[in-house]
This record gives structure tokens, sequence and C-alpha cells, in this order.
């Protein structure tokens, strides 16, 4: 087990390096004017301007040597100071935003969460009771009911679904609006008396103890996490099925069962069990799912998170914005995904013996 | 291995046997096993019946929906005039409408041309753009998926085939590429591209291909990992057969089924990638005729998508019928190809 963690772990440099090299070549795709960008809010003008910020800045030297100032900063030759520099969180400026990338990224990051937050409640509950339950009616309505919604749920284009609930719940019904807040709730925020101490309105407004403000946020939320979160729901409704139908054809079944068992304590003491342990792994999934999904959702539904950045950043070819999200959502996916193989490995001894 | 041959009662007629083994010699067991499943399967019937509309619809689109005049490029969508509010289905076309009513077209109960799906904003005829919609998925689909096909098993058979500080290298590729989610890194990639190849179907093409290929290189080189240590494989190499002949001949062949899984399920999830990247504004210009673009015009009518419904409605059905075919079929062959499945 501590041999395959630490394998894990070694390979980790590696791949960050990758990551890094990879996100820094697309960056390579802009001319040496747009890359100054990562150093001055705005770029100059005249040429001759221009060419000092490009020589202070080492923009044309070998791509290895960029690629390490870019990397750890590069100590300015006029001031002495160190700037830039992706390790110590500078990922230069944004066009669109017209501050740091990582100011952008900070403001919106707990909108992001907070809709990730409660995505996960659906999708666990609705995924994996569906999932057991379908199982447990093999071919019968509850196997077909959950066949249709995993494939319905892959084919439905985020997009597409998202505007369909909103055409449907808001435009005709009017039941739930879009955007975080209504906007008698969304000044009230911002007064002294209302502590944001997770940016997070949804929270904050339980712990400031406004419950009229946490039911607001709640039907704004709705629409979001259904169009987040059902492509999860479908995946994990399928994984949990057939590995749930898979544990119920093992011999210690038939054992357990020949001896007598109650059903109900087959499927609680053996059965569950094995079963859910193939549905931990398809967490990286999930998240990659959730990461692809907030871009699409948040720009939908009017969202100030980062997908909506990114989304923005993209139609305007702000590029340093974009690779800012990059780099946040592949350090984070890198993270996830290295968590669930190290469970997966606790979680299952089969693993543990390779 | 045919355990429906030998389990199949002796009286089964001999002109069934004779038409079954006559499909085996010409295709193989395995191909016949699959072929035989994929139209005996309710689910992939339907899937196959949904596919066969969309490839109808994409060629007799220009039956359907006629190019307003010969020299028409049928990639982009006629405008009726250039006014903001998108106009509901039935309202007369006024401008620039074919100059050919087809034969077909009196069952809508017109003389003269109205938009049958109506406008999107800037008037461009959504009927058109569904109908020519359908050429654009597949033919992006099919080079998206058979470009990424081509790098995956490229990669993924060099890597399984020669192990060692090959395999370890191209795998390590294979994990920097999928560090990214799929559709950020698309994103991304495409966005980057487009001052380079304009706005068309070439920068999210090339961005999807570009993160598309990993999922294949993974699976054929596990595949193959197993499938070489076989005894026919060590045979063939024990009788001196080159590398190449051993891949092509004895390892692909036996090692690609699964990988036919993931290629029909990819057709229809890159369409709606492709979509997705057109629906944010990093795809095809404006007009062009497809899905995702003319889903796109509906962002601006978001508060009053009730009156303006059909911007997304039409566009939408497509979408969604196309990715449920495919993934029909994708589930339907994943049943049949699955060993714990076989012969139930």
């Amino acid at each position: 087990m501590t041999a395959y963690i630490i394998r894990r772990l070694l390979v980790l440099p590696i791949i960050l390096i990758g990551v890094t090299l990879l996100i820094f070549a697309m960056l390579q795709v802009l001319g040496p004017v747009e890359r100054s960008a990562l150093y001055v809010r705005d770029i100059p003008h005249s040429e001759t301007a221009l060419d000092a910020v490009i020589r202070r800045y080492g923009l044309d030297q070998p791509f290895y040597k960029q690629y390490w100032y870019w990397l750890v900063g590069r100590v300015d030759p006029e001031t002495g100071e160190t700037v830039g520099g992706v390790l110590r969180g500078e990922l230069g400026y944004s066009r669109t935003g017209r501050e740091p990338v990582v100011d952008t990224l900070k403001r919106r990051i707990p909108m992001t969460v907070e809709l990730a937050i409660w995505s996960m409640i659906p999708i666990v509950f609705i995924g994996i009771w569906l999932g057991i339950k379908a199982a447990l009616n093999h071919n019968k309505w509850p196997d077909q009911l959950a066949r249709v919604v995993a494939i319905l749920g892959y084919s439905f284009p985020t997009f597409v679904f998202g505007l369909l609930v909103l055409l449907v719940f808001y435009a005709r019904l009017g039941w739930f609006p879009p955007g975080r807040l209504s906007t008698e709730f969304s000044q009230e925020i911002l007064k002294p008396g209302f502590v944001n101490y997770t940016q997070m309105v949804s929270i904050d407004s339980l712990l400031n103890l406004r419950f009229d403000i946490f039911l607001d946020s709640l039907r704004h939320l709705i629409l979001p996490v259904v169009t987040l979160s059902y492509l999860s729901w479908a995946l994990l409704l399928k994984v949990t099925r057939s590995s749930m139908l898979e544990a119920l054809r093992q011999d210690y079944v038939t054992t357990a069962r020949a001896k007598g068992l109650s059903e109900k304590v087959v499927v609680n003491r053996h059965v569950r069990k094995n079963a859910l342990i193939p549905v931990a792994t398809i967490a990286g999934t999930t998240v990659a799912a959730l990461l692809n999904g907030v871009v699409i959702t948040e720009t939908i539904f009017n969202l100030p998170g980062i997908g909506s950045a990114a989304a923005a950043a993209a139609l305007s070819l702000d590029v340093l914005t974009m690779l800012g999200f990059a780099l946040f959502t592949a350090a984070l996916f890198i993270l996830v995904n290295l968590v669930v193989d190290i469970m997966y490995g606790v979680l299952d001894p089969r693993v543990r013996l390779e | 291995m045919s355990a429906d041959v030998v389990s199949s009662p002796v009286q089964l007629d001999d002109e069934y046997l004779d038409e079954q083994s006559r499909l085996e010699k010409l295709v193989g067991p395995e191909w016949a096993r699959l072929l035989r499943g994929i139209v005996t399967n309710p689910l992939s019937v339907a899937g196959l019946i949904i596919l066969a509309g969309f490839v109808l619809m994409a060629v007799f689109a220009p039956v359907l929906a006629p190019p307003i005049n010969e020299n028409w490029d049928s990639k982009i969508i006629p405008r009726d005039g250039f006014s903001a509010e998108p106009k509901p289905p039935g309202t007369p076309w006024e401008r620039n409408k074919p100059n050919t009513i087809p034969f077909w077209y009196g069952i809508t109960g017109n003389d003269d041309w109205v938009h049958l799906f109506g406008t999107t904003s800037g008037q461009y005829d959504i009927w058109y753009g569904v109908i020519w919609g359908s050429r654009t998925a597949l033919f992006v689909g099919t080079l998206v998926v058979t470009s990424s096909a081509i790098i995956g098993i490229l990669i993924g058979s060099t890597a399984g085939f020669y192990g060692g500080w090959v395999d370890e290298t191209l795998m390590r590729l294979v994990e920097i590429f999928i560090a990214f989610p799929f559709l950020v890194a698309a994103l991304i990639l495409a966005s980057i591209l487009v001052p380079i190849f304009g706005r068309s179907i070439w920068p999210a093409s090339i961005a999807l291909i570009a993160f598309g290929w990993t999922g294949y290189a993974r699976l054929l080189r596990g595949d193959i990992l197993s499938t070489k240590e076989r005894d026919y494989v060590q045979a063939a190499q024990a009788s001196g057969a080159r590398d190449i002949h051993l891949i092509l001949r004895h390892i692909l062949p036996n090692a690609i089924y699964p990988t036919l899984v993931v290629l029909s399920l990819d057709m229809g999830a890159i369409v709606l990638s492709f979509a997705a990247l057109s629906f944010l504004g990093i795809g095809v210009q404006e007009g062009y005729a497809d899905w995702g673009q003319i889903v796109s015009f509906a962002r601006s009518w978001i508060l009053t998508l009730d009156k303006h419904w059909y911007i997304i409605v039409f566009p939408g059905i497509a979408l969604l019928l196309y990715g449920m075919g495919w993934n029909l079929v994708g589930d339907a062959l994943r049943d049949i190809l699955d060993p714990k499945m076989r012969g139930r």
C-alpha cells in the first residue's frame, strides 16, 4: 500500500511539469506584445515603450528561459523586485476584468464552490439511491425508469437543458428566476449588519440567521443545481446499477442466501458495501463533469462564478484569464484524482496487492 | 465462440443455420454476433432508426431546405432581413426566400415559403439551420472521432505493445492531457486557435481532437497488454512475424471491440461538446448552419424565452435526438460485447 502511494506521488511532479508546459505552450501562441500582460496592467501603445517592456521582462528570450521566468518569476532589473511567476500566484492581468487574474479567480470561486456543494446532494442521493433500486428490481419498472433517466441524461446537452428549464420554470411559470438573489436582498447582503463569512450567500444567510435571504438564495440555486448535476446523476446511477448487479451475482451472495439470511440483510451487509467501492472511483469523473458544467451553467443562469468568467474570457479571447482558469481546474482535478486513487487502494484490498 | 449455436436445439431448420454460418463466414464469429445483437436489441434498433433519420436529413437537405439560389453557399443560413426580434413559426418569408418550392411543401398547408420553425434574431431561418445542421453534425462528429481514434490507437498500441519506457513515457503524456477537464481544455484551446483559423468549424474541431484522443489510447493500451499475452500472439511471434504484422493482423483485430463502444458513444458526445462550444461563441461564425450556434441566439432572450421558445426547442430536439441515437447504439454494443452478459 505504501509503495503504491509513493509511486503515485513520484509521478505527480512529472504531471505538474507537463501540465504547466502545456499551458505555457498555449501561451506561446500569443505574440510577445500580448504576453507582456503577464507583467503589466496596460500594454503600452508606443513601439519604444513596448520594446522596453519586452526586454525588461525577458519576453524575447528562448522558450526554456521564458518558461522558467513564467513559473517562478523574474527579478526586475530596474526595481530589483521579483515579478510574475505562477508558482507565486502571479497569473498576469485579465483583459476583461481589468485586474490581476488571481483576484478574479478569488472573488468568483465561492459562487462556484457553493453551486458544487449543493449539487452533491442530488448527485449522491438520486444517483446512488435510484441505482440501487434499479439493480434490486432488475428488468422491472424502476430499472427501466433508471435506464431512461440515464440515457436522457447523457444525451441532453447541458446548455439546451438549462435553457429549457429556464423557459418552463422561469419564463412560463415564474417560479425560479436566474441570477444569484432577488434585487431587494442583493442590497441587503451588502449592508454592514450582514457578515459575509464565506461569500456563499446560501451559507452566510444561515450564519446570519436571515432565513428569508436563505430561502431566496435557494430559489435561485435550484435550477442551476439541477442543470449542473443531472449529468452526474445519470453517471452515478449507471455505475451504481451495474456495480450492484455485479455484486449480486457473486458466490458470497449465494452463500449468504443459502444460509437463510433475509434478503434485506444480504443486501445491506454483503452486497451494498462491496458494490459501492467502484462508485467511489468515479468521484474524479464527477468533479470533471462539474468543472465542465459550471462554464455553461453559470453562463446561462448569470451567476458570478469562475465558469462564467472563463466563458466571458473565451469569448473575448482573453487568454491569460483562461489559462489561469485552466491552471486552477487542472490543479484541482489532479488533487481529486490523487485522493481518489489512494482512497481506492484503501477501500479495495485487491488494488493494494498489485 | 458461438455459444448460441451450441446451445440451440437441433431442430432449428437448416435455412436458419445456413444464414447464420454464411454471415459468420463473411465477417467472422465475433462480428456476426455483434451485427446480430445490434439489429435484435430493441434499444439499438431505435437508435439506428434515429440515426438513419439524420443521415436521410443530411442527404436530402437540398430538397428539404433548398438554398435560395444555385450559387448560395449551402452552409450559410439565409436571412430574411436584419431585424433583431425573432419571428415565430409560420411567419411569411419576405426577403431572400428559396426560389423553388419543393414537391412536399403542400403538406405544410402553405403555397409559398414561410419560416416553418421561425427565425432567430437577425432573421436566420431556423428550419434551414436545423436541416443543414445535420450535415455539420455528421461531418464534425466523423472528422473529430476518426482523427482522435487514429491518434489514440497509434499511441495506445505503441505503448501497449512495446511496454517499458515507451509505455511509461506515452502514458505520462496521456496523464498530462487528462489533467484538464475535457470541455474546459477544448474551450481554451479553441479560443486560442480562433485568431489563427478564423471563425469556422476548425478551431473547435482541432481542440476537440487535441484533447479527445486520450480515452482511445488508454483503452487500447489496456486491451493490447492483455491480448499480447495470448497463445496465438506468442505463436505468431515465435514463428518470426514482424511487429507491424503482429499488431495489425493478430492484436488489433482482437483488441478493438471495446474501442467500438467508445467510438459510437463519442460520435454523439463530441457533437454535443462542439455544440456547447458554439453556444459559448467559440465556434462557427454567426449564421453557419450549426445547431449549437442557433441555440446561442437564445442567450439574448433569456427573460422572454416563453415567447421565443422556438429558438431553443427545434435545434435542441435535434441535438437531443442525435446524442440519444448514438448513446442507444453504444449502450447496446457495450452489452453485446460484455463477456459477462454473453448468452443472456
